[in-house]
């Protein structure tokens, strides 16, 4: 069984909430004591049908205001695969939750009110999910049943989607259109009787029949030492463990590798998970590597394979997405934590800014605003190594974060 | 002997939860100062311990864990508790609800539903600044609740322990920003993306051994409100309600006043793992604690609970 990240996008009412619940619902993954504060909540409401959306809003404010404020995670199964929902709200102003979500996740759904159709919050969803990479988007049409089911209504929003995709930068995203009501349970997770003329999958369908390759992008390996272990003790006296997790590829014992930044050359001598001795470290996996050579290493350095090297520079461009009230300007410093490294930088210069919703790019620019995308030069007190995002999606990403408050304040990918 | 990682760990998910709770341990190691574990003695602590123990083997765990205790525990869980510590070799902190309620810091709640576990946030507060711990490590999970399910991983805190929603850094791919100010501290969640069931398999793959009130027993219970209550010194009970002998287990483990049994006839892990699966009932539909409101949770976590 495998898990399956999926992002949520869409604008106020177009039913994203609803569309969850009626997954969770059809899935029978509610349980009898939600089922019941639902039903309740619902009756003294005052409404007439099961409001699913009671099963996803979770704060106090979200739930007097009817809204998602935040990126909520919602976790099902079938026999298949696992599933977590990043439910991420879709208001104008939360932009960076939805880069937030769409960078953990490795498909997409795409809410559209079939009554509405195309509008602007459907650009900027879209150019978020492209800009992130994420290999699967589904644009589910909603809200079917308050159009009749009529096709020519799906088409026309059809038509009008297919306009979008031809000004995207990630061509190769795979994009699947559905027709659906998330309140009637449409072609959800069970296929409609009511629109005969749509011949594809439901939604859950579609995504039970993604496979592996469909959601990853397989690149080079690359190792950050996140941790070195060194016990210390009379059993394992010598013993110098880089811990860390693969990134990209797989690496196996005997390989030849470089460590960076010092370019030193050896080869992997063991590869640990636990206690246990393992040929080959899996991409994602948490494993422990030991060398052939005694090499000096330490947090933020990072194993390559021989001949596959990075980009190893003192400078880069990265499209940025700021995430802070506080304004991004020319000559400020940053942190850049480029996985589990950390370098400072200073903002060398803003390039342009990027409209989201495809409108085109704004080359006066002073400052960036919450919820902006830009490109952005950044100079650094050190190199880092790094790949393009398109070629490595962990390797080409990093945050930024406010030397003052600590806190987040953007994210970038490298171009 | 060697075996081929990839076919072990690259398919099951199991495995990916794993690998990515490894990945948080070694964060937290890297990134702070003064790690400590919180140890209830449950079963999500217990595994947090043996994940622990993945993320830095051949080392030992480099932090301590702590158990704040509310006098009103299962024994069982003690006793389980102190053995593990001995047998793992680690070192626990253990700090009284008992001790703030005698410094006249929190009041003992009475009546029907009086419970010391809201009581516990101020022990864990006070033990925080005086340890100067700048990172506690807990085994909550984002399918618990629904205000769990906006929690970050790393999760950051003020000096008053307090939890701002509308605040939370953003937690891009899987960087975690531990960056903090003297005062601050974080609280980590290793175990953020594990489901009850994620938790029970993971429990019988590993072979954890877990305290004996997790499988089905015979019990003095009473029933009230639809739930099972233990009959205990601990627990408020009226003269009317009866006490009965049953066969029941339970699903979570928390104080005594606050945690409900189920009726089960579970007593061993395999027939554990069958009942989770089969459940219609949410884990905490079994915490007293939640039932109070329906934002009882977010409630807590805002006062600065766990």
């Amino acid at each position: 069984m495998e898990v399956l990240k999926i992002a949520t996008a869409g604008s106020v009412d177009d039913g994203k909430s609803t569309l969850i619940g009626r997954i969770l619902y059809d899935t029978k993954s509610l349980t009898s004591d939600k089922l019941e504060a639902i039903e309740k909540t619902s009756k003294s409401k005052g409404y007439d049908y099961l409001d699913f959306s009671l099963a996803t809003d979770g704060l106090v404010a979200e739930r007097e205001q009817g809204i998602t404020i935040d990126v909520a995670h919602i976790y099902f199964s079938t026999n298949k695969k696992s599933y977590i929902i990043a439910d991420t709200p879709g208001h104008v102003e939360y932009t960076r939750n939805m880069v937030t979500g769409a960078s953990t996740s490795q498909a997409a759904i795409i809410l559209i009110d079939a009554r509405k159709g195309v509008i602007e919050q459907t650009n900027r969803h879209f150019f978020i999910n492209n800009l992130l990479r994420i290999k699967d988007v589904v644009v589910a049409i909603n809200k079917m049943d308050l159009v009749d089911y009529s096709e020519e209504t799906y088409n026309s929003i059809k038509a009008d989607f297919e306009e979008l995709m031809a000004k995207r930068d990630y061509q190769d995203q795979k994009i699947t259109f559905i027709p659906v009501s998330a309140l009637k349970g449409d072609n959800v997770v069970n296929k409609s009787d009511k629109m005969s003329w749509y011949t594809g999958p439901a939604l859950l369908e579609h995504f039970e029949a993604l496979d592996r390759k469909d959601i990853y992008n397989v690149g080079t390996p690359r190792f950050p030492v996140q941790y070195v272990i060194r016990p210390k003790t009379d059993e394992h006296h010598d013993f110098r463990g880089f811990a860390g997790k693969v990134y990209g590829g797989e690496l196996s014992v005997g390989d030849e590798v470089i460590a960076l930044p010092s370019q030193t050359r050896s080869k992997i001598k063991d590869i640990y998970f636990h206690d246990k001795k393992y040929q080959t470290a899996a991409r994602r996996s948490s494993v422990t590597i030991t060398l052939e050579d005694e090499i000096n290493l330490s947090r933020g350095d990072m194993l390559v394979k021989a001949g596959d090297l990075p980009t190893i520079e003192k400078q880069f461009t990265a499209t940025v997405s700021w995430m802070d009230s506080d304004q991004l300007t020319a000559g400020k410093k940053y942190v850049v934590q480029h996985g589990v490294n950390k370098v400072l930088a200073k903002v060398d210069n803003i390039h342009h800014k990027i409209n989201p919703d495809y409108s085109g790019i704004d080359t006066e620019v002073n400052g960036l605003g919450m919820n902006d995308i830009a490109q952005v030069t950044f100079k650094l007190n050190k190199p880092i190594f790094y790949d393009k995002f398109k070629d490595h999606r962990t390797n080409g990403s990093f945050i930024l974060v406010d030397t003052q408050t600590n806190n987040t304040v953007g994210a970038g990918f490298i171009s | 002997m060697l075996q081929n990682l990839n076919v072990m760990r690259d398919t099951s998910h199991i495995n990916a939860l794993e690998n990515e709770a490894i990945y948080i341990f070694r964060e937290v190691a890297a990134q702070f100062e003064r790690p400590v574990l919180l140890f209830s003695g449950g079963k999500d602590s217990i595994t947090l311990v043996r994940l622990a123990q993945k993320a830095f083997w051949p080392a030992k765990i480099p932090f301590p864990l702590m158990h704040i205790d509310t006098g009103h525990n299962f024994p069982e869980t003690i006793e389980f508790r102190d053995r593990l510590v001995e047998e793992l070799g680690l070192e626990l902190i253990v700090r009284n609800v008992q001790d703030s309620i005698d410094q006249g810091k929190v009041k003992e709640e009475t009546g029907r539903y009086s419970s010391r576990n809201s009581l516990q946030t101020t022990t864990l507060l006070d033990a925080i600044e005086e340890f100067k711990f700048d990172a506690c490590i807990g085994g909550a999970r984002r399918d618990e609740e629904k205000a769990r399910a906006k929690e970050r991983i790393f999760s950051v805190r003020d000096d008053f322990g307090q939890w701002d929603e509308r605040n939370q850094r953003p937690e891009l791919f899987d960087m975690l920003n531990g960056q903090i100010e003297l005062g601050q501290n974080v609280r980590v969640f290793p175990i953020s993306n594990w489901t009850e069931l994620d938790v029970w398999s993971y429990i019988k793959e590993e072979q954890i051994e877990i305290p004996s009130i997790y499988f089905a027993h015979k019990r003095k219970v009473f029933l009230r409100d639809g739930l099972i209550w233990s009959h205990s010194e601990y627990v408020y009970q009226e003269d009317d309600e009866e006490v009965l002998e049953r066969m029941v287990r339970f699903r979570t483990v928390g104080d005594m006043s606050c945690t409900a049994a189920v009726f089960s006839n579970a007593t061993d892990i395999e027939s554990v793992v069958e009942e989770i699966r089969d459940s219609s009932i949410s884990e905490r539909g079994a915490r007293i604690d939640d039932k109070r409101s329906e934002a009882a949770m977010e409630k807590r976590k805002q006062q600065g609970y766990f």
